[in-house]
């Protein structure tokens, strides 16, 4: 078709170099998100706390997070800092841009979150003889975890995403950087990330029926 | 005993409770009825210390509610309020809801806390609903598990604040049973309620809010068929 | 950090940066929603069932980088022989990309109208087409519209990535800045800012919207 020969198996021949990659795009994703939650849930705290300076940093995390391509906050990483004489690898760029964005989108969605649920349900808590620190950990946290959990499962494949950017600063150990590297050296451009495509789409697919599995077997109501 | 002397509450500019007197004995049910906004159902938190007060004063067996050297948490377990919503937890079974506070409240164990769970469901006719959630049955049903969820703290006061008055007509006669059941028990009762028949029925005394206002209070035979305020007739033309 | 290199030229630059990222913004979004209308209606039409196939690929392209979706889009039209220029192939891609998530926004907005209003609507004898245009679409418009601003934002966000393509974006013109004037840190900060204020007017009316249509109004 077109004149144009595919050469699948020097491509298949790859395969296990590119898996070797998915594992480091699996594991900038979770470590990302493990920094992103940490961090969302400390903005989270800051804009509750009433303090106008911890409150307008929160904001200001969670106004640049959301409205800057990803990319954006990766180049500020690897670019940007550059500037305080701190010069980032690719891989700690990639790991910083990413876990910045996430906890933006993240802290807002624990917001929406902590909306969710009536104040009626604490009161109702309280009601019953339980301080507030009880009604909040038995009876909030746990619906704001249900509620929570969607946004921050979608928010973990969008670190998988996110994760192919780091090509663009040199990252060449995950996914995206061998399938780059192999494609540089062969020039089959279409079969090499073409198999790239379906890998992350597995893994996409592979962690969205992880979280719904985990999820049904948690929320029960 | 719960007395309540001269109870005065406002939010912001509009004062709901204007100096409220009220004595209830143990074994006593008052029922309070009265228009919306005479706050007579602000007057069951101020009860329990949900809300605060802006002067007088409410004890509860010789404790000042508002006062603050008391524990209200503890207080609270002896005084049980179920509210016009229910408030079920939904993350909760039927069963766990009940279970909640006297594991972690009364700190219980998990077997004995079954057990009084179990014991209070089957008395409001929910014996068959112990796993399942929540959203999976009525209002009135959620009702009653609220109010068997509030009888599992073995409270000596209950507190009802219009706990019909979200309920399609048809499921109201399963919680006014379950409220006449109690009051036939010997519980101490303080209800808020629209339903007239009802309070004619089970209580010793009703008691008519207007206006931030106790206008009357009286045996129901004395209330409903000779009241003496002008407001209380008012009312009650208009409610029959 | 204001004893600065950056010359007027370079703002220019800048400026034509940003145009770029309006340009393939605007043809995306734009050609992306008529795909996305016309695929949303269809999945609703067919149902889960027969639309599986559609689905399934609309999904791929929300579960495959957008960064690997430029590449073999690229890959494919030079395989092709189409000979696209690197615009064309970008606004393709990114209008395939933006398609996919607007069909899921269109299918819930028409999922939201209620089926007694519209069975209504046929029970007065308006046809299909009648019901869809004058009963269903207002309806599902409002719904759908505040998500489709956040599209139109994340699309505008996500185009920064046809830099790889060769296309001198924003995003890519502030970079070119960077390697020349060594200043990376004031020239990203500038390319920041504008991509707020290109984005602030549209989440303004976004919220605008939302606020003003919400349902319980």
């Amino acid at each position: 078709m077109f004149h144009y020969t595919f050469h699948w198996n020097q491509a298949l021949k790859a395969l296990p170099q590119m898996l070797d990659g998915a594992l480091v795009t699996l594991q900038i994703a979770l470590l990302s998100m493990a920094i992103g939650l940490a961090v969302a849930i400390a903005l989270t705290l800051f804009r509750l706390s009433g303090s106008r300076i911890l409150g307008a940093l929160a904001t200001a995390w969670i106004e640049v997070a959301r409205n800057t391509p990803a990319l954006f906050q990766i180049y500020m990483a690897h670019f940007g800092l550059g500037n305080f004489g701190i010069h980032l690898s690719p891989f700690t760029s990639l790991l910083v841009g990413i876990a910045f964005n996430n906890a933006g989108y993240l802290a807002e969605n624990f917001r929406g979150a902590l909306k969710a649920i009536p104040d009626t349900q604490a009161r109702a808590g309280r009601s019953l003889g339980m301080t507030s620190l009880q009604a909040f950990r038995l009876i909030v946290m746990p619906q704001m975890l249900r509620v929570a959990f969607l946004p921050v499962t979608n928010q973990m494949v969008w670190a998988i995403l996110m994760t192919s950017l780091g090509v663009t600063v040199g990252m060449n150990t995950d996914l995206a950087g061998i399938t780059q590297e192999l494609n540089a050296r062969s020039f089959r451009t279409f079969e090499f990330f073409a198999i790239a495509a379906v890998i992350y789409y597995v893994i996409a697919k592979a962690v969205t029926l992880a979280a719904r599995a985990f999820a049904s077997r948690m929320f029960r109501y | 005993m719960i007395e309540i002397e001269n109870v005065r509450k406002s939010f912001g500019q509009l004062e709901v409770l204007k100096g409220i007197n009220l004595t209830v004995k143990k074994g006593e049910v008052v029922t309070v009825i009265g228009g919306s906004g005479s706050g007579k159902s602000t007057l069951l938190t101020c009860i329990n210390g949900l809300e605060p007060i802006a002067s007088g004063k409410v004890m509860i067996d010789g404790t000042d509610v508002h006062a603050k050297s008391t524990d209200l948490n503890k207080l609270r377990q002896k005084v049980g309020i179920v509210f016009q919503q229910w408030n079920a937890f939904p993350h909760l079974t039927v069963l766990e809801n009940v279970m909640l506070a006297p594991r972690k409240v009364l700190g219980m164990s998990k077997q004995k806390a079954e057990e009084i769970a179990v014991k209070q469901l089957t008395h409001v006719g929910l014996g068959e609903k112990l796993s399942v959630y929540p959203n999976r049955m009525s209002g009135g049903q959620q009702q009653r598990m609220a109010i068997a969820r509030a009888l599992a703290m073995s409270p000596e006061y209950m507190l009802f604040d219009e706990v019909t008055s979200a309920l399609d007509p048809m499921l109201v006669g399963e919680v006014l049973d379950t409220l006449r059941m109690l009051a036939s028990e010997g519980m101490t009762m303080i209800c808020v309620t629209h339903e007239m028949k009802f309070a004619r029925e089970v209580s010793d005394r009703v008691a008519f809010f207007h206006q931030g206002v106790m206008a009357e209070i009286a045996a129901p035979e004395q209330l409903f068929d000779a009241p003496e305020h002008a407001e209380t007739k008012k009312f009650l033309a208009a409610t029959h | 950090m204001f004893n600065t290199a950056l010359s007027w030229s370079d703002l220019v630059f800048l400026a034509h940066g940003a145009g770029m990222t309006l340009a393939v913004t605007a043809v995306s979004v734009a050609a992306g929603t008529v795909l996305g209308v016309l695929f949303g209606v269809i999945r609703f039409q067919l149902g889960p069932y027969w639309a599986a196939p559609l689905t399934f690929v609309l999904d791929v392209f929300r579960s495959v980088p957008l960064l690997i979706q430029l590449v073999l889009g690229n890959a494919l039209q030079s395989i092709m022989k189409l000979g696209w220029p690197p615009f064309t192939t970008s606004c393709v891609v990114l209008s395939l990309y933006t398609a996919a998530y607007c069909t899921e926004i269109v299918r819930g907005g028409i999922d939201s109208v209620p089926t007694t209003t519209r069975r209504a609507a046929r029970s007065l004898g308006m046809s299909w087409f009648q019901d869809m245009r004058y009963i269903v679409a207002p309806l599902a418009i409002r719904v759908s519209l505040p998500s489709w601003i956040g599209l139109t934002l994340g699309v505008m966000k996500d185009s920064a990535l046809v830099l790889w393509l060769g296309l001198i974006e924003l995003l890519r013109a502030s970079q070119i800045l960077v390697t020349r004037l060594q200043e990376p840190l004031f020239i990203l900060l500038i390319c920041g800012a504008i991509y707020f204020i290109i984005s602030l007017p549209i989440a303004r009316l976004g919220g605008y919207l939302e606020k003003r249509w919400s349902p319980n109004d």
